[in-house]
């Protein structure tokens, strides 16, 4: 268990491609970290830095109390956890767990142990002997896992470990992952593209987009208070809806109609959630709703309004038809950005 | 899994003819005849053949000069196998790790591999010759009095060098792409896992290239063994007196320069059936230890 911290870390490829601008946060012991963003977008990258496997170009990395800038990848205490799992495929599942504590010469008998502890607990027991050929993609995971656990680490790394799994498999191991790492306790970062593994694993999350982290916080306050738009409309399917409005003396306009009070004139983007438009017969706004997606437990109302697309979701209890609807917008739902640089206002 | 067809029977064969024909022609009809001379003494004008039983095959266990080859031709085979593997895969893993200029240097590596072997043996030959070999000088600053095709230490010696020269680009070309198939976060789990770059080219690099050095390893025992020929021929000019020879050299030396057809034919029937035995060596012993991923 440690605390991480990163001083500015900066990498830039031999190209002068700036991968990963100067970034600086601290993650705290036991605190499981979600990087997210598109791909290309530097999350990987600066796991990749924390992890030893890319040089720092600048700025300083500390694990626990060192500055492990310089130190090998295997002498920073840490375990990662590969998208492609990365087993040796010539070594039997035992193996595959118990390599690392080998090569720190721990006695074979509490290797045995250990790995014995951590099929365990990931239900491996059975296949032990087994080669990673002859696993299923979740048992490579787990294989993947164990070989994480039976370090001990300071650090856990995740690198899109569920992407190579199908969707069914993937939310479970979703869970197992979070549940694991929950009763060991370990610090943990996870680099993920998909926001729903983002929002449900993570204390915090850390959302960036080309090279630079454009927010850090909880689940609720990056889903409910977005800093940019990029953020707003990375999080959450579907999305918060962005419209480009317009603002006299303080009253946002949309289609000639005011929609709430804003300080300032000139344009503005509105930011609002689909869940925070409520149908309503005596709702002050009409949109025009032009395509149904029916979801089960919700339904998702494309519709226009005052030539913009938007979005809107309702539960199942609410009939839905295209066409004209008047809808209500919960008041203190709306968010405003900068429509040139997209930070929040 | 669905089985694509021919529809007539006939068709298969015809297409399976010529190369089915060529093997026949070039290989089991002359293999065949070679088992049939090794049991008769041909006279050297060619009128006419005596059956002699085993008396070939028993007067070459007697030959010295045989003997002699023999363990040269386990003893040549065994070095040109082992350093043209073992300095290729050094080769191939500097060069894997080389970022700048990577393709110059695979290409310069991979250069030699188009040079034919008798002109390898002329261009060895070049660079050894007696009176204006570089090497012969190169040597003689150390008190090394090269004699090339006149000390047999010596002509071995350039023969060794030459068809190491020769093999290794086919070796580095194998490792190096064996080696470039091995995933990217393999090596990088090894990373995280073991600190020593030796103890992680033996765990798990080297384990995973035993499939590709199996495989030039049965080559380049066949490249020794029989490849090196145009080398040998080269280096001893056709002089081979008391020169070092391989088996299978020694079997055209003996056939179409001595004239003994059948004592040559049973040396090949010899040469047959070991190298029969030892592809059946190395498939049961040594790849049951290889894992194919």
């Amino acid at each position: 268990m440690a605390q991480v911290t990163l001083n500015a870390l900066r990498k830039v490829y031999p190209n002068g491609f700036e991968a990963v601008k100067p970034a600086s946060f601290t993650i705290e012991e036991g605190e499981f970290v979600v990087l997210v963003g598109p791909s290309g977008c530097g999350k990987s990258t600066m796991l990749r830095m924390i992890a030893g496997l890319e040089e720092i170009t600048e700025g300083d990395l500390h694990i626990g109390d060192r500055v492990v800038n310089t130190v090998d990848p295997a002498d920073r205490d840490i375990a990662m956890v590969f998208q492609n799992y990365a087993l040796y495929p010539h070594m039997t599942v035992r193996k595959n767990i118990g390599y690392g504590l080998k090569n720190r010469k721990i006695a074979k008998d509490v290797i045995n142990q250990k790995v014995e502890e951590a099929a365990n607990l990931l239900n491996l027991n059975d296949y032990l002997d087994r080669k990673p050929s002859q696993l299923s993609g979740g048992q490579r995971q787990r294989v993947a896992m164990g070989r994480a656990i039976v370090r001990d680490p300071s650090l856990f790394l995740f690198d899109e470990p569920l992407s190579n799994l199908d969707a069914k498999l993937r939310n479970q191991m979703r869970i197992e992952i979070k549940a694991l790492q929950r009763r060991l306790g370990v610090t943990s970062v996870y680099v993920t593209h998909d926001q729903v593994e983002a929002m449900t694993m993570a204390d915090r999350i850390i959302v960036m987009n080309g090279g630079e982290i454009e927010q850090i916080g909880t689940p609720s306050e990056v889903y409910h208070s977005p800093a940019s738009t990029f953020v707003a409309s990375f999080m959450g399917a579907p999305p918060m809806n962005l419209l480009d409005v317009s603002r006299e003396n303080g009253a946002v306009m949309v289609g000639g109609q005011q929609v709430a009070e804003f300080t300032g004139s000139g344009s503005v983007t509105l930011g609002v959630r689909p869940e925070d438009i409520l149908p309503d017969a005596n709702g002050s706004f009409e949109i025009n709703v032009t395509l149904i997606e029916e979801l089960g437990a919700h339904r998702i109302l494309h519709a226009v309004w005052a030539g913009q697309p938007i979005m809107i979701s309702v539960t199942k209890d609410v009939a839905a038809e295209t066409g004209p609807l008047r809808v209500a917008i919960k008041p203190d739902a709306l968010k405003y950005f900068d429509p040139q640089t997209g930070r929040r206002l | 899994m669905k089985r694509a067809g021919f529809s007539t029977r006939w068709l298969p064969i015809l297409l399976l003819l010529p190369q089915l024909s060529i093997i026949l022609i070039f290989f089991y009809w002359p293999a065949a005849h070679a088992v049939k001379s090794s049991f008769y003494l041909q006279d050297p004008f060619g009128f006419g053949e005596t059956f002699v039983g085993m008396k070939n095959y028993t007067s070459l266990l007697k030959s010295s000069a045989y003997l002699r080859s023999a363990q040269f031709t386990v003893i040549f085979t065994l070095l040109v196998t082992i350093l043209s593997l073992s300095l290729a895969l050094l080769l191939a893993v500097k060069a894997d790790k080389v970022i700048k200029g990577a393709k110059a240097y695979r290409t310069l590596l991979m250069w030699v591999y188009a040079v034919a072997p008798p002109v390898a043996g002329v261009i060895g030959l070049v660079l050894f010759d007696q009176t204006w070999g570089p090497l012969k000088d190169f040597f003689g600053l150390f008190g090394w009095d090269f004699r090339l095709g006149v000390n047999y230490f010596d002509t071995a010696f350039a023969m060794v060098v030459v068809s190491v020269w020769k093999q290794l680009p086919v070796n580095f070309i194998f490792f190096l792409s064996g080696l470039q198939s091995i995933p990217k976060s393999v090596r990088e789990a090894a990373l995280i896992d073991n600190r020593s770059a030796s103890g992680r080219f033996w765990d798990v690099t080297f384990p995973l290239l035993a499939p590709t050095a199996f495989f030039l390893l049965i080559i380049n025992i066949t490249y020794a063994l029989f490849d090196t020929f145009g080398i040998i021929d080269t280096v001893v000019k056709g002089e081979p007196s008391n020169n070092p020879m391989t088996l299978v050299y020694r079997v055209y030396v003996d056939g179409f320069r001595g004239n003994d057809l059948g004592g040559s034919s049973a040396q090949s029937v010899v040469l047959m059936v070991l190298v029969l035995a030892l592809t059946v060596f190395q498939f049961r012993m040594v790849e049951r230890r290889i894992h194919y991923t």
